[in-house]
């Protein structure tokens, strides 16, 4: 009984959602944005949840050596964040909550996302040795690809016709048929959701 | 004396004669003025909320032909044929449609002049601009109203799309029903599931399940949900940790529940650790971050990156490389297909991720629907080698049918 009516509830809900998609009245309108509001609404109720989470975990670490230092500074960084954050004048630039956002955080989050330079050169690397036939027609096409921005007098030209070919025919016809592909699974993985077939999501009886 | 004051006035008295003459004549002297345009009408703007019309009108006979000195075309509103007609907007030269919408009540916390009210009349005027902002006479007003609109026309390829493939999927799940077996072509990444799980139970170390920087809401985080389940539960049968950090409160609960499931149906619910899903920040970079960690300091045998992925796949992918772990990636976004397709061991492309949950769960009737989407992939082919025929020989048949107007 406690899956059937959850079961029921996304029965009648996908099929409305899908008789929606093909009205396009105000009163369609806004039960699209009705439903979005509930997605935020649910996930505003799921969030101290995940606070209570993260906080346990992190308490729990404290008493392994080997983690005990990175809980630490987690937790230290968390609840300096939440008391900072409290008052209406933290929202301020200068004060210390924001000052710690954009010259702390913002550096941090902007350091990891960098680190992806280095990683695409480290995954082209193997992506690129020339192993078997397959992997030296990608070697062979991303080096042609690659050069298209270096001047080469007038092979340019050439390599620049030859960009476009390579972008627009082989390339263009693979990711459609991967979108294609996609498509089709999203479908079929609705109906499975909205039939009842696919119900892992839901738990335990 | 008074000859020459009667003379001084005649000529000033000329002066203002000839003056007021000049300013009631026609300029003869500029460019000469286009042709109006002609037949006005206003229809509804079809598949919409009932916030628009379209006006449409008969080309001016100097647009292309005649004076051909005609540059664009202004079009202007009223709520009365003969009231004060407002401009809406600009069409260019040899257009002979404009749409007006406006589904604003208020703009700027006060009433919104332009918004288009369902239901009332409107009435619209067209001129004809030239060069040097010289304009033709008004058109005669049309008029018209906006209609609310229940079913949008623009989507009927969709609409029978969606019929036909539902129908496709039900006439398997009935086939797997009745016990009909189907064959399915292997898949490298699904076959290793087995491997990877059976590595990390014999090197005595935790599995990594990430879930990618989605929503719950995603269907990509939904099937990355459904396979989650079938690891989970094979976890739970080799008594082998799965770490699950997630990015997203629903998808914390959702994932608990998921783990917690699968436990319960390996026979396992005592081996079921809680503290194992983890929720680790809504942001994207500590999120990768705090995953990084997980992978370094636990040492993960296995990695799966099963859900929709962002910048963070390549650094994910990466760092697990560098900590040795075996790797299988799945997701729906193209972009990142090819970072994880040089990262990982095995990568599930788009709609492999979609079909991972029946090929681990072996269920005849999840079977059954992925039977349907080859069957609905090769109806796809033949209509697309057929379009391309047609096309070829000027037969737009196949393109017109499928042609979405949204």
């Amino acid at each position: 009984m406690r899956k059937q009516i959850p079961i029921y509830f996304v029965l009648v809900s996908g099929i409305v959602m899908i008789i929606q998609y093909f009205v396009p009245s105000e009163e369609s309108e806004w039960l699209f944005t009705y439903a979005n509001d509930w997605v935020i609404v649910i996930g505003i109720y799921a969030l101290p949840l995940g606070i209570y989470s993260l906080v346990k975990a992190e308490f729990k670490k404290l008493k392994n050596p080997g983690e005990a230092f990175y809980a630490g500074v987690l937790l230290f960084g968390y609840f300096i964040m939440v008391f900072t954050g409290l008052t209406r004048a933290s929202r301020e630039a200068a004060s210390l909550h924001m000052v710690l956002f954009n010259n702390i955080l913002i550096p941090i989050q902007a350091t990891i996302f960098s680190l992806l330079a280095f990683y695409i050169a480290s995954a082209a690397y193997r992506a690129f040795r020339a192993r078997t036939i397959l992997a030296t027609i990608l070697l062979l096409t991303a080096f042609i690809i690659m050069i298209r921005l270096i001047p080469l007098g007038p092979l340019s030209e050439l390599n620049q016709w030859l960009v476009t070919k390579i972008l627009t025919i082989p390339n263009m016809a693979a990711k459609r048929a991967i979108t294609m592909g996609v498509g089709l699974g999203v479908i079929a993985t609705c109906i499975k959701i909205i039939l009842g077939i696919e119900r892992t999501y839901l738990g335990h009886d | 004396m008074r000859r020459r004051l009667t003379a001084l006035l005649l000529l000033v008295a000329f002066a203002f004669a000839a003056v007021s003459a000049q300013e009631a004549m026609p300029d003869t002297t500029g460019p000469p003025l286009p042709a109006p345009p002609t037949n006005v009408r206003v229809s509804d703007k079809p598949d919409d909320t009932g916030h628009g019309v379209i006006v449409g009108w008969d080309l001016s006979a100097d647009d292309g032909a005649g004076l051909d000195n005609v540059l664009a075309y202004e079009v202007y509103r009223s709520d009365a044929a003969d009231g004060e007609y407002v401009k809406r907007g600009i069409a260019v030269k040899g257009a002979t449609e404009y749409e007006d919408k406006d589904d604003s009540p208020m703009k700027n916390g006060e009433p919104n002049p332009g918004f288009i009210e369902t239901g009332k009349t409107y009435f619209y005027k067209v001129r004809a601009m030239a060069a040097g902002s010289t304009y033709s006479e008004y058109s005669e007003p049309g008029s018209g109203q906006a209609v609310e609109n229940w079913f949008h026309v623009g989507k009927v390829p969709i609409l029978f799309g969606v019929i036909i493939f539902w129908a496709i999927v039900v006439y398997f799940i009935f086939h797997a029903r009745k016990g009909k077996e189907f064959y399915v072509r292997p898949l490298a990444g699904i076959n290793a599931v087995d491997d990877a799980i059976g590595r990390a139970t014999e090197m005595g170390r935790p599995i990594l399940f990430v879930l990618g920087t989605g929503t719950a809401g995603d269907i990509a985080t939904i099937a990355g949900f459904t396979i989650l389940s079938r690891v989970a539960k094979l976890t739970a049968e080799y008594q082998t940790p799965v770490l699950v950090p997630v990015n997203d409160p629903v998808m914390f609960a959702v994932s608990q529940e998921t783990v917690r499931t699968a436990y319960l149906e390996a026979g396992r619910p005592d081996s079921y650790d809680p503290d194992n899903i983890t929720y680790e920040t809504a942001m994207q970079f500590p999120y990768v971050a705090a995953v990084n960690g997980i992978m370094l300091r636990r040492k993960t045998a296995t990695n799966f990156y099963m859900g929709v992925f962002h910048a963070e796949s390549l650094i994910l992918a990466e760092t697990g490389n560098i900590a040795g772990s075996i790797q299988i990636s799945g997701t729906d976004q193209i972009s990142q297909l090819p970072f994880f397709i040089a990262a990982t061991d095995y990568t599930l492309i788009g709609e492999e991720l979609y079909a991972a949950s029946a090929y681990l769960s072996k269920e005849p009737i999840l079977v059954g629907t992925l039977k349907a989407q080859d069957w609905g992939k090769a109806v796809l082919m033949v209509i697309l080698v057929l379009g391309v025929v047609l096309i070829s020989l000027a037969i737009p048949i196949i393109k017109d049918m499928v042609t979405v107007n949204l």
